[in-house]
């Protein structure tokens, strides 16, 4: 499998910046997901399936595709305090993408908790095609 | 190379004076004025060269007068660097930009002041910090505490009524003193907070977060006066400090609330900023639109109710150390003379006026990681600091103390009444953790979570008990991230302000306790 993530060091000094990839823009988008949870809890194996969500985002691009499915996390964390340490992107295009979610509610003994994040932003934001598949490189608010 | 990297050039500055480097409009194309940056040469060295990027970007949006400016402690962010300050000319053609205030709207500080000495505090230090911690929570995603009269529970209404009048609706639920507005920016209220602007999705965000803290540099801390960190004790006496006291901050915002706010106007200015206004922008960070027009009246008055929530936060916050310290030391919090000192925000955009070019304007004035610096005589400072200037506060690290300062003349005439807001990163959170714990995250948990532990304890925790400060955290990469060492030295940011005299020093305040999301 191809599908991988890494964080980025310097780029914003205030927040977290990584860097996605997939051989499809389903792996793509399953390993930018598991990134923004990875910046709120440093272990995701700690992330037990208990609950699961459905959602189902559009975008104009897959760019705003992007954003609008890595603000899911975002809302979903404050909205009903869930983490999600597996992802299942079940129908995508270049402009909507359906997925399922898989995790529980934040206990911040289990978890090991790192850095809220507070918004997604276009600092540098860009989803990219590349020789390998597609390429994502997100600056998170934190 | 990966494909995010990108060289930025550092200009040639001209030298204005020893605190004032000014980047002319020759150096980008679209610049309308320069870009000056208030620091020393040794903080300028120091700064990263996406600073310079950012303001020079700032520096081209649409209305912006005599310069876009670069406060000591700046450091990049997204759009605007933090430390950015930028006035618009409404009346012609000057933008609101979300970028140019942040996410968390409204992030800001507030102090409280004791009648309590370290003598009386020391014995019961650990015991008031860990009540602290149950009671003000912190970190990923926290939820507000639940008192008896059930605060946590609130309705999607009475959240309504609550970011139409921010801190004044926690006062007349019973939490927190009349005075506290006095001595709050904008009396606790943003006038002209319109809920009709707020999406749902940021609603349900902020619904169970008032009176938590947030992660990331957010935290609480107890600290103590000594007597030789004293700079103008006259000016103390009016704040309500003496030597030997210890006194409350703590630094937090909007949390989801305004988070969401922020990201939903941010999409709408996107989308309509070319095509509807025809403004073009080097940083989509940087989306924008005219003050006037319809979007950029909405987003004025939907980040009011961010404003709005970030003073209710601080507002619930203030009246939960209360409750703590009473219930520790046995007496009320105003036998305990628990006041508030001030609350200032650092991440807003007001309307004020200023003179440009010899005539008086309205500006919308854009701080963004800075703090508004009123100085004496200002009718908008409470009238029992009116002689001395507005209270400033600028936090440090969580190991090296933060100052309490005040407003300036100075401000006023060359930065918009603004000043620096906090020490400033100098390293990245990734690269902090890795410095202090290695790469543990490919390994196995378990490994992992001692290795962290471990590193954390013998680098950050334990140096600061050496240096006598107890601090409980949710998170230990969280305090591996927020560790001294990746921040600017505070004394020099606060030295440059007051050399630049854009804001005067009263007194360093150093941490003993410290809670951290």
């Amino acid at each position: 499998m191809t599908m991988s993530y890494h964080f980025v060091e310097d780029v914003s000094l205030a927040d977290v910046a990584f860097e996605a990839s997939g051989k499809d823009l389903k792996e793509l988008f399953e390993s930018a997901g598991l990134a923004v949870t990875n910046t709120m809890v440093r272990n995701l194996a700690s992330v037990h399936t208990k609950v699961t969500k459905t959602v189902d985002v559009e975008g104009s691009d897959v760019e705003n595709l992007m954003f609008n499915f890595l603000q899911e996390f975002v809302f979903l964390k404050d909205a009903e305090r869930l983490l999600f340490g597996k992802i299942k992107i079940d129908e995508i295009s270049e402009i909507a993408c359906k997925a399922t979610l898989y995790g529980e509610k934040l206990d911040s003994k289990r978890h090991d908790l790192s850095v809220d994040v507070k918004a997604i932003t276009y600092h540098m934001f860009r989803v990219e095609r590349t020789r390998e598949g597609w390429q994502a490189f997100v600056v998170l608010d934190v | 190379m990966s494909f995010h990297d990108r060289e930025f050039k550092k200009p040639d500055f001209n030298r204005i004076s020893d605190v004032i480097w000014e980047v002319p409009t020759s150096f980008k194309q679209g610049m309308r004025v320069p870009a000056q940056v208030f620091t020393t040469k040794k903080l300028l060295g120091e700064m990263d060269a996406h600073v310079f990027d950012q303001i020079t970007n700032v520096a081209t949006l649409p209305g912006i007068v005599r310069a876009a400016m670069c406060m000591p402690d700046g450091h990049s962010g997204y759009g605007f660097p933090i430390g950015g300050v930028a006035a618009m000319d409404i009346e012609n053609g000057g933008v609101i930009s979300p970028g140019g205030i942040g996410f968390d709207i409204n992030c800001g500080m507030r102090l409280l002041r004791t009648d309590l000495t370290w003598k009386d505090v020391e014995p019961k230090l650990k015991q008031l910090v860990n009540l602290l911690y149950d009671r003000v929570p912190a970190g990923v995603g926290s939820a507000a505490f639940d008192d008896a009269a059930g605060f946590a529970k609130l309705s999607h209404g009475q959240f309504r009524e609550m970011i139409s009048s921010g801190a004044e609706w926690c006062v007349e639920k019973g939490y927190g003193w009349k005075e506290d507005l006095a001595v709050t920016e904008e009396e606790g209220n943003a006038e002209g907070a319109d809920e009709s602007r707020v999406s749902d999705k940021a609603v349900k965000r902020g619904l169970g977060q008032v009176g938590t803290l947030g992660s990331g540099n957010h935290y609480l801390e107890i600290q103590v006066v000594k007597k030789e960190n004293i700079f103008d004790e006259e000016y103390a006496k009016k704040l309500g400090i003496f030597p030997g006291q210890v006194v409350v901050m703590f630094h937090c915002g909007s949390r989801g609330f305004g988070h969401q706010v922020a990201t939903d106007y941010l999409q709408l200015f996107l989308s309509v900023m070319e095509s509807k206004y025809g403004i073009k922008i080097l940083d989509r960070e940087l989306a924008c639109a005219p003050f006037t027009s319809k979007e950029g009246q909405d987003y004025f008055a939907a980040m009011k109710c961010g404003i709005n929530f970030s003073f209710a936060n601080r507002q619930m916050i203030a009246h939960r150390i209360r409750e703590a310290f009473a219930q520790i030391f046995g007496k009320d919090a105003e036998a305990l003379g628990m006041r508030q000192i001030y609350d200032v925000a650092h991440n807003t955009a007001k309307l004020e006026e200023y003179e440009v070019d010899g005539k008086k304007k309205k500006l919308l004035i854009h701080r963004k990681g800075a703090t508004r610096s009123l100085g004496p005589g200002n009718p908008n400072i409470p009238k029992a600091y009116r002689d001395i200037g507005q209270p400033v506060i600028i936090g440090g690290s969580m190991e090296t103390g933060s100052y309490l300062l005040v407003g300036t003349k100075g401000a006023e005439e060359q930065t918009f009444g603004s000043t620096a807001h906090g020490a400033g990163r100098t390293m990245s959170r990734t690269r902090a953790i890795r410095e202090i714990v290695g790469n543990t995250r490919d390994m196995p948990r378990d490994k992992a979570r001692a290795i962290e532990r471990r590193k954390v304890e013998e680098l950050v925790i334990n140096p600061m008990i050496k240096k006598g400060i107890y601090v409980k955290s949710v998170s230990y990469s969280g305090l591996a991230e927020e560790a001294g060492f990746a921040y600017k030295d505070i004394d020099e940011v606060i030295d440059a302000t007051a050399k630049a005299d854009i804001s005067k020093p009263v007194v360093r305040l150093i941490p003993v306790g410290n809670v951290k999301g």
